[in-house]
């Protein structure tokens, strides 16, 4: 069974948000909301400071605690689509545990009271597309595929490059991989 | 020159940034209201298994009832702090095993029937001359006491099982370090046990009974001394994040709030004159009690505004 999950080349990313735009376009986020963001982590000792540009969202972790905790099963894993997390909104109560659940914060609860969040463009994925993400990326630093098929691009990079995950010790077991 | 560990984040969503904030004040006056009447629960359950109901000016023939009424205010706390409220009922066409919240929606389910059952054991006189049928109930139901004891064995399972999921509830949510604690269960149970027999002393007009209760509401006071050391000990001892969780409480913004009103006003002050009055060294009042309930409620406060605080990164 696929395992959908992203790969982010930090070396390539300008934090140019286009990544940011293109998901509020495509999928009709409401104004002050956003379901992908930029991250800078600044490390090191100056001068030597490594500078981390990431393109971050839902993590669609393997473990997702929101699904472990969501009371009424609207947070699930659509197993026939890569094991994405997504949120049923018509099961939704807007109890938010799944807010409070979540150690990367990608969730929010959408004005109409639902809980909303990254769905790596599952409308879009299921037509054989990329996320729009990753579609308008202009550097090309986000690449999006099957984790477990290992002739994938996504397998590939993870198997030639260096690269970590978001808060691994979280437990979450996520399915962003950044190289560096 | 120092190291340098900097993390800018670009988002700003409502109720997650710059921290997070989802649960106002509904959830923590629910958590209390919830450990409250699963305490009377299991004090009803004790008294009518020791069938202390032949007491006259015994409190368990209110608890039942007034645990009703606050349970029911509690759980109207809960609707309202819910987003989407026209979906509520989406609660009852699922069972989610690996949820808290949805064990809590079915214990909840369970715990009416319970506290009315033992509620019909004495029904208040008032009650009896409108509705008849209550009357005709608490005749029959009293006429069994193998029934009686069943009612009063479900209180105690029921009350315990509320009592310990509002502390699990928090503690399973892993992304609040604060939480990350499988003694949050025990706590809040012992807390709820404490603010009920304060509860309960107040509303008591029998001296014996309320000597008892006292005497009970001491022990609780003192096991929750002792969670606290033990929660903290838990904290201390695990990684970075768990011990910067529990700095919000040692030295944090929420050291004052914890220290004064949970541990100071809400356990130690009530303990040290409930201890005085069993000895006879000061009368029974009401602001020994009163000092728990308010305690129990910070209690929820605290930990409900401080665990959203806490987070891994």
């Amino acid at each position: 069974m696929a395992r959908y999950g992203m790969v982010i080349d930090t070396t390539r990313c300008v934090g140019c948000m286009d990544c940011v735009v293109a998901c509020k376009t495509e999928n009709g986020v409401p104004d002050g909301y956003c379901r992908d963001w930029i991250s800078e982590e600044a490390r090191g000792t100056y001068p030597t400071v490594q500078l981390e540009l990431r393109s971050e969202r839902c993590n669609h972790c393997d473990r997702p605690p929101c699904v472990a905790c969501c009371p009424t099963g609207a947070s699930h894993v659509e197993e026939e689509l890569g094991r994405i997390v997504l949120v049923a909104h018509d099961l939704c109560i807007g109890c938010k545990a799944c807010l409070s659940s979540c150690p990367y914060d990608a969730r929010f609860i959408h004005p109409e009271g639902y809980a909303d969040k990254c769905t790596f463009c599952a409308h879009r994925v299921r037509k054989g597309l990329e996320p729009a993400c990753v579609a308008v990326c202009p550097t090309r630093c986000m690449h999006f595929g099957d984790l477990d098929d290992p002739h994938s691009e996504v397998a590939q990079l993870l198997e030639s490059r260096r690269h970590h995950a978001l808060l691994a010790e979280a437990g979450t077991s996520p399915s962003i991989f950044y190289l560096t | 020159m120092a190291d340098i560990t900097e993390l800018t984040v670009h988002r700003l969503n409502p109720m997650v940034d710059p921290g997070l904030h989802v649960w106002g004040w509904e959830i923590p006056v629910y958590l209390f209201l919830g450990g409250l009447v699963a305490g009377l629960m299991i004090l009803t359950g004790v008294f009518l298994l020791r069938r202390r109901q032949a007491r006259p000016r015994a409190s368990w023939s209110l608890l039942s009832g007034l645990g009703i009424a606050l349970l029911s205010l509690g759980m109207l706390a809960l609707f309202l702090d819910l987003e989407h409220k026209a979906y509520v009922w989406r609660l009852y066409t699922t069972f989610q095993i690996t949820s808290p919240m949805s064990w809590g929606a079915w214990i909840l389910l369970l715990v009416y029937p319970a506290l009315l059952a033992s509620f019909l054991l004495r029904v208040p006189a008032a009650l009896r001359r409108l509705f008849p049928v209550l009357q005709r109930a608490s005749g029959w139901l009293r006429g069994r006491p193998g029934l009686v004891r069943w009612v009063a064995m479900l209180d105690v399972v029921f009350g315990t099982l509320l009592g310990i999921y509002t502390g699990i509830l928090l503690s399973s949510l892993g992304a609040r370090p604060l939480w990350n604690s499988a003694l949050l269960g025990p706590l809040f149970l012992v807390s709820g046990l404490s603010s009920a027999a304060a509860f309960a002393h107040l509303v008591s007009r029998d001296h014996e009974e309320s000597t008892l209760l006292v005497r009970a509401d001491n022990g609780f006071l003192a096991a929750e001394l002792v969670l606290f050391v033990l929660f903290f000990v838990g904290l201390l001892s695990a990684t970075q994040v768990h011990i910067q969780a529990a700095r919000l409480l040692l030295g944090g913004p929420f050291t004052a709030v914890f220290w004064v009103f949970v541990v100071g006003v809400g356990i130690v002050l009530p303990l040290a004159l409930q201890l005085l009055a069993v000895r006879r060294r000061i009368a029974h009042t009401a602001l020994a009690p009163v000092l728990v309930i308010a305690g129990g409620l910070a209690l929820r406060f605290v930990l409900v505004y401080a665990g959203q605080m806490s987070h891994w990164r």
